[in-house]
């Protein structure tokens, strides 16, 4: 029952996430907000360990979940690899049905004025998502908070804020940090968290 | 079949050696795909691209998708991708195990407490880069803003925002509104 649950709530992620890996991370949270299968942490985690490993952003974090709900709700490491597998067939079955259907009129579709239109208020309400996503990880991971209506209990813990400054100027203010792997920054944050006990 | 093994491992390796996906994987396609194996032109790989970051799901599973239905039809379609999503499942279950049993020791909660931190700064990182191509007029700026504030405040499913913000897109073409 819960890998049938898994394999609709990815079918969903797949259907609707439009713009990339990102788009997938309010959906998530909605999976969890809705089951209590994974809390925000593990959220963060899991956003963590897939932007520095191989693969698309998306597929790693289904492949993340379904593995976390799989092992965690039905036991074990085996069960852990179906739900892996379970959630990232049910990400790319709605993606693999969309394009093997538009591969017969791809320049019909790419012209098209009306797929243009719905793309256009598509693509701030994909980053508004995504932006909402942001808070609520924020809310979490910097301000110690569980939601945005706790806010008025917000303890900014000066680390974090520290932490989260200094990688804001390493990615994006500092020309020669800029261009090197995310998993860097990963790996020094991981290291600060270690030296300032941020746990 | 020895076309659809090629297939399934020249996706799996690409699946396997590209970090972050998306436009991460346009250098690696070109040199696979492109040059070496000759199943798809430039001009073709940037289409898919184009097409595959305005159609639903991860552009990388859309782009092979693509190139494996244009090379050996629907089946080619569908190995292809197998092949681009299995080094994930491989990896990240491995991974996910050894975090998931070693979460609880204290220097691991605190390796994870900074990694978090530096995963808000990935997804502010990842907004400023999008909304460019996003807000571009005075409609999609009340879009993002509404849509931002209701995502915050309330407890409601992505996908009402999804849909209900293409009819909107619509609708403001059609109303002539855009680009104001």
């Amino acid at each position: 029952m819960i890998l049938l649950r898994l394999f609709w709530e990815f079918f969903k992620t797949g259907l609707f996430a439009v713009g990339g890996g990102m788009a997938t991370v309010p959906f998530l949270q909605d999976i969890s907000a809705k089951t209590g299968w994974y809390t925000s942490g593990q959220l963060a985690d899991m956003i963590a360990v897939s932007e520095s490993t191989p693969g698309p952003l998306g597929v790693n974090m289904a492949t993340y979940v379904g593995y976390t709900v799989g092992s965690q709700q039905l036991g074990g490491v085996g069960m852990g690899v179906v739900g892996a597998i379970v959630s990232t067939l049910g990400l790319i079955f709605p993606s693999i049905v969309v394009i093997l259907i538009i591969g017969y009129f791809l320049k019909r579709f790419r012209d098209s004025k009306i797929v243009d239109s719905a793309l256009y208020g598509l693509r701030p309400a994909s980053v508004a998502l995504i932006s909402a996503a942001g808070v609520d990880i924020v809310l979490f991971a910097i301000l110690r908070v569980d939601s945005i209506y706790q806010i008025g209990k917000a303890s900014l813990s000066w680390k974090a804020a520290v932490l989260a400054l200094a990688v804001f100027a390493g990615t994006n203010l500092v020309p020669r940090l800029k261009k090197i792997h995310p998993i860097w920054f990963i790996f020094f944050s991981a290291v600060a968290g270690i030296l300032l006990h941020m746990g | 079949m020895k076309e659809l093994l090629d297939l399934f491992f020249t996706f799996f390796r690409i699946g396997a050696v590209t970090f972050g996906g998306g436009y991460a994987m346009l250098p690696i396609l070109q040199r696979e795909v492109v040059e070496k194996k000759k199943w798809a032109s430039d001009e073709e790989l940037v289409d898919y691209f184009a097409i595959g970051q305005c159609t639903p799901g991860v552009i990388a599973v859309n782009t092979a998708t693509f190139i494996g239905r244009k090379y050996r039809g629907v089946v080619g379609g569908v190995v292809a991708t197998l092949g681009v999503v299995s080094p994930s499942v491989v990896i990240i279950s491995v991974i996910a195990a050894l975090i998931n049993n070693f979460a609880n020791i204290g220097w691991v909660q605190d390796a994870l407490g900074g990694i978090r931190v530096c995963v808000c700064v990935f997804i502010l990182n990842a907004v400023i880069k999008l909304i460019k191509s996003a807000v571009k007029d005075k409609a999609t700026l009340v879009l993002y803003l509404v849509l931002f504030a209701v995502a915050v405040l309330f407890d409601v499913s992505p996908i009402y925002s999804v849909v209900i913000s293409g009819v909107l897109g619509v609708l403001i073409t059609k109303l002539g509104v855009r680009g104001k």
